[in-house]
């Protein structure tokens, strides 16, 4: 109950180590959903709308990526970055820089599956219309990912909680330095293992707040748009 | 003054389409040329459907030859095809039209008034703004006719437009059919209704299991049909 109260206290007072830790790791997430709709979106796209060999594996292993354990991924990262690892001259190691490459490619199956099966879904809805009008490929590709934006946003939602709630990954490629490579569920690991509930708390409320919020935005934003598009 | 019909005559001769091993049309030779519409007719399965992809050059023929203009590109110059239940895009009724007019290449600055007149002429002026997929049966029926009249058709395929709609959305589309005939657009319609084909009026084809059973002018049709399929058909009794 004290913790509770404390936490609380921390939260509410915008405490200074509390909102560094909140920011990090909303720069860290959010540059990592960046990065991975833009590589997602795309390749979900580009296996939608083509046909070519191994389509079907690759749509199997696109799926089973989804699941990709958050500590092999740190692991694997850790083995390119570390000093002796092939891209180990690129000083990336324990830095945030690491921990966007982590979640970027914990992220990215997800965004790239879902957004395969929504443009999938809406080019077999489209198909016929967009070839009577003679639609070119790039338009057409284009198009559907316009009109399936909404639905896409959900791919981008799934993507955040994923990023936003693992540990593991980037745990291992940030090494949860204090103040430099610190997150909310780093944080909340090592405070929880400290004794120090109050400040993992409130790490965990602000956490799950920023959730809500941002699925909030995103449903009202889903809400408003199909009011005007149908 | 209209730009030359390039994709007119539509000929299909000897035209086979076959989907594994079920054959959809048989051997079909028709001529689709400038002047009033062709009106299909027959029983669901007849084909008509596959017939008018084929003239629209969505689906290249098994064997026989189709050629527009009297050329074998397939890639639509000015044809489209309004589907029985086309789909609306994800837009407003406005952004629908929008889309169909840069997807046929309409200069942008044309592209707004352009999109004024065709909402004047499917009857959906004021309905700009309306989500497409919000729209009645009927006025999305009208929203695709304005979309396929975007690419300023010589030839125009409808495939069954007005099956699922009632008297007065019926009309509507028969007189928007009726007014781009008489501008000179050349209409290839399908149909179940008798009375539909009777009031449409110009040839009349009849299709049954994939095979062109008889092809004449309306009156002719209806009046002394060659056939014992077109007999049975017009008289109403169930053509199997």
């Amino acid at each position: 109950m004290e913790g509770d109260v404390s936490a609380l206290h921390l939260v509410l007072t915008a405490d200074p180590v509390l909102r560094a830790i909140v920011r990090l790791s909303l720069e860290v997430s959010l540059t990592a959903v960046l990065l991975s709709a833009l590589i997602g979106v795309p390749v979900g796209a580009f296996i939608a709308l083509n046909r070519f060999p191994g389509r079907e594996a690759s749509i199997v292993i696109l799926n089973a990526l989804m699941g990709l354990p958050p500590v092999v991924v740190g692991l694997a990262i850790y083995l390119l970055l570390s000093r002796s690892g092939p891209l180990g001259v690129w000083g990336l190691l324990f830095t945030p820089s690491a921990m966007v490459i982590a979640q970027t490619v914990l992220v990215s199956p997800i965004i790239a599956a879902l957004s395969r099966q929504t443009i999938e879904d809406l080019w077999v809805e489209y198909h016929d219309e967009l070839a009577a009008m003679n639609v070119g490929p790039l338009r057409r590709i284009a198009t559907l990912i316009w009109d399936a934006r909404f639905s896409l946003v959900t791919a981008l939602l799934a993507g955040f909680g994923r990023a936003a709630a693992e540990v593991g990954a980037i745990l291992i490629v940030g090494g949860n330095i204090d103040g430099f490579t610190r997150t909310m569920t780093t944080a909340i690991a090592l405070e929880t293992s400290k004794g120090d509930l109050p400040l993992a708390i409130g790490l965990g409320m602000v956490l799950i707040s920023i959730v809500i919020l941002v699925n909030a935005l995103a449903w009202g934003a889903r809400r408003v748009g199909e009011r005007y598009a149908g | 003054m209209r730009t030359p019909a390039l994709d007119l005559p539509v000929m299909l001769v000897d035209v086979r389409i076959v989907a594994g091993d079920v054959t959809i049309l048989d051997q079909i030779s028709l001529k689709l040329e400038a002047g009033p519409p062709t009106v299909l007719i027959g029983p669901n399965g007849a084909g008509k459907t596959t017939l008018l992809r084929a003239a629209m050059g969505l689906i290249p023929a098994s064997s026989g030859l189709i050629t527009w203009g009297g050329r074998e590109i397939s890639v639509p110059t000015r044809r489209a095809i309004m589907y029985q239940r086309p789909v609306m895009l994800r837009r407003s009724a406005a952004g629908n039209i929008r889309y169909a007019l840069a997807a046929a290449k309409v200069p942008r600055a044309k592209r707004d008034a352009r999109l004024h007149e065709l909402l004047a002429e499917v009857g959906l002026a004021g309905l700009e703004r309306r989500p497409a997929r919000r729209l009645s049966g009927g006025e999305q029926q009208r929203l695709a006719l304005a979309r396929a009249f975007a690419r300023d058709p010589a030839v125009l395929f409808l495939d069954e437009p007005t099956a699922s709609l009632d008297p007065a959305a019926t009309k509507a589309i028969e007189d928007i059919v009726r007014a781009i005939t008489a501008r000179g657009v050349k209409v290839v319609i399908s149909t179940h209704d008798l009375g539909q084909a009777k009031r449409i009026g110009g040839d009349v084809v009849l299709l049954h299991r994939g095979r062109l059973i008889e092809n004449a002018p309306a009156a002719e049709f209806f009046a002394a049909p060659r056939t014992q399929e077109a007999k049975t058909f017009i008289a109403g009794e169930l053509l199997v």
